[in-house]
């Protein structure tokens, strides 16, 4: 069973804000959610390679040519809050003396 | 002549080639038929009228220059309305994913599979319903509220592509696009009574879908015969450099004319696909069913996928542990939902926290959890191991078959609110579905009968990687010989 300091641990390494309730019942459904996953520990797994794509293994390249990107309007137009062109966000660092 | 709206994609472009009907008028009976029985199912997030009888229009004039001057072929689905999932871009028109932390979020360019079928004439009348960033077994986890079943409006239609199965169930269009990330076509197309594809992992470009499990999502659509589904594929496959992930493979033509002749193809029953717990009903049709297409030709023969009972567990590590990866980019700082805070991490914070629904945020959690220091080998690495063990499974079995034959879900459509307080619950619903993402593999599902509720039930066709001509040919000979897929919901107006 998951602790409620774990829940707390995972919310903000996930930076969810979560009410009281949503913490329990976090707490409470992944907790029997991973302990339905347990059963993967039974099995042998010695030798597998775990697989990440189904696809056969391969580098990707494309010729590195110049071409446009997408309008900056069109990408600043969904913004929350946009100045000088730019994203315009909350302080980053701490901004008490 | 049957209502506009009956008409099947090949009946529809049969009557625009010859003249006798246009596409505004099928666009017109759509959008219609969509005003009056959307206060009941609730499919659509967004419509798009204007665009549509735009699209139209320009379908009109293209077709009306081709009868005077028949040269070459017009595009393949000229002025056919279909619509499309909500968590696949369209540019200019609203995109929410079913999340309230992208309610105004309209998206700069079109995914690669829309801009085709744009390209092959479709006419697009809007974005569908689904499970909040498509992780959902009912759309019941759409922040703007469920979709309901066409065949009983007190169940489910499935998901996550559910509003794009009901509209096709309930005749809005003749096809819809979806997506399929652990049967969110399938299941859907199941519960309603339609056919729908799950493309091989890797054949249809995903620039353009908003990512959930990268590994696993693909894209797909809904018809309301195999017939009807085929060019859809054909239209979308294909090579995307905007996708590194799409293979540059031929896409098969696939040539379903002809009498229905399976001789030489071996179909495989997997044991471990009818389980305690599955619906009788669910049973007896899809053996039924296979045993038809024995009658038409196919040998059968037993198989074994021996790892399918750890593909549930092994998705829901995998599958949560990429969203959380993928989820990371709604912060509130370029697009979506921003909550006021002193500083950003707040702001991050605060706006995840309000944005997000309670399913989006337990998968967040619970793949953040398998990715954590101390529990990533026991859970995400230990998942990714047995992927290769289920994978391997169906490796063997087309060694010795050219596709497997299983139910596509364990029941058919569940009511609403049945499963909404049990998120295990609502997992399980999706344990037939699930291992052909793991394994990668395309999925192919249509209705085989009906259960005593008069509910849809639906199999599953999977074949090898890439071989989804297999699927359509034998799903194709099926809807010959039977008629289920012509039953209709009775919504009468």
């Amino acid at each position: 069973m998951l602790t409620l300091a774990e829940v707390e641990h995972i919310a903000n390494l996930a930076r969810l804000e979560l009410t009281p309730e949503e913490k329990e019942r976090y707490r409470q459904q992944l907790s029997a959610i991973l302990e339905y996953a347990a059963r993967l520990q039974a099995l042998d797994t010695g030798g597998i390679p775990p697989t990440s794509s189904v696809l056969p293994a391969r580098s990707v390249l494309r010729p590195d040519e110049p071409a446009p990107g997408l309008d900056r309007p069109d990408l600043l137009r969904n913004a929350p809050q946009v100045e000088a062109e730019q994203f315009r966000v909350p302080p980053v660092l701490d901004q008490s003396p | 002549m049957s209502a506009l709206t009956d008409l099947s994609v090949h009946a529809s472009l049969d009557l625009l080639r010859a003249g006798q009907v246009t596409s505004r008028e099928l666009t017109q009976a759509a959008l219609e038929r969509i005003s009056a029985l959307e206060p009941r199912l609730h499919a659509f997030l967004t419509l798009t009228p204007e665009l549509a009888l735009r699209q139209a229009d320009a379908a009109d004039l293209r077709w009306r220059a081709w009868q005077h001057d028949p040269a070459g072929d017009p595009p393949p689905l000229l002025g056919v309305p279909i619509a499309v999932k909500d968590v696949l871009a369209l540019k200019d028109v609203r995109c929410t994913c079913g999340s309230k932390i992208l309610d105004n979020f309209v998206p700069p360019y079109t995914a690669t599979a829309v801009e085709r079928l744009l390209a092959a004439g479709a006419v697009i009348v809007g974005k569908t319903n689904c499970d909040e960033y498509a992780m959902g077994s009912s759309t019941e986890n759409s922040a703007y509220g469920p979709t309901f079943n066409p065949w009983d409006t007190n169940r489910v239609p499935g998901g996550s592509s559910g509003g794009s199965a009901a509209a096709v169930a309930g005749r809005y269009v003749p096809a819809a696009l979806g997506t399929d990330t652990g049967g969110s076509v399938r299941q859907p197309a199941s519960f309603c009574g339609v056919t729908g594809l799950k493309p091989t992992y890797g054949r249809v470009s995903r620039y353009g879908l908003v990512a959930y499990g990268s590994s696993l999502d693909s894209v797909g659509a809904f018809a309301r015969s195999a017939a009807d589904l085929a060019p859809f594929f054909t239209i979308m496959a294909g090579y995307d450099t905007r996708d590194a992930t799409s293979m540059n493979l031929p896409v098969p033509k696939i040539d379903l004319d002809g009498a229905p002749d399976l001789d030489g193809m071996r179909i495989g029953v997997p044991q471990e696909y009818f389980i305690k717990g599955i619906q009788p009903e669910v049973e007896a049709a899809v053996r039924q069913a296979i045993v038809t297409l024995q009658s038409l030709g196919a040998q059968v023969r037993p198989v074994s996928l021996p790892h399918t009972e750890y593909a549930l567990p092994v998705y829901y590590l995998l599958a949560p542990a990429e969203a959380s990866a993928n989820l990371a980019r709604y912060d509130g700082v370029r697009f979506g939902l921003r909550q006021p805070a002193e500083n950003m991490i707040g702001m991050f914070k605060a706006s995840r926290g309000a944005g997000f629904g309670p399913e989006v945020k337990r998968r967040i959690m619970l793949g953040t959890y398998a990715l954590s220091a101390g529990y990533y080998d026991a859970y995400y690495g230990q998942a990714q191991k047995v992927r290769t063990l289920i994978k391997r499974d169906f490796e063997q079995a087309f060694e010795i078959v050219d596709a497997i034959a299983a139910p596509v879900a364990p029941t058919t459509a569940f009511r609403i609110g049945e499963h909404t307080d049990d998120p295990l619950a609502m997992y399980l619903e999706d344990v037939f579905t699930l291992p052909a993402n793991l394994a990668g593999v395309p999925g192919l599902a249509f209705p085989v009968g009906f259960d005593r509720r008069s509910l849809p039930i639906g199999m599953q066709l999977m074949g090898p990687h890439f071989r989804e001509e297999i699927l359509f040919r034998l799903a194709h000979a099926y809807q010959q010989a039977t008629g289920w897929h012509l039953r209709q919901p009775d919504l009468s107006i």
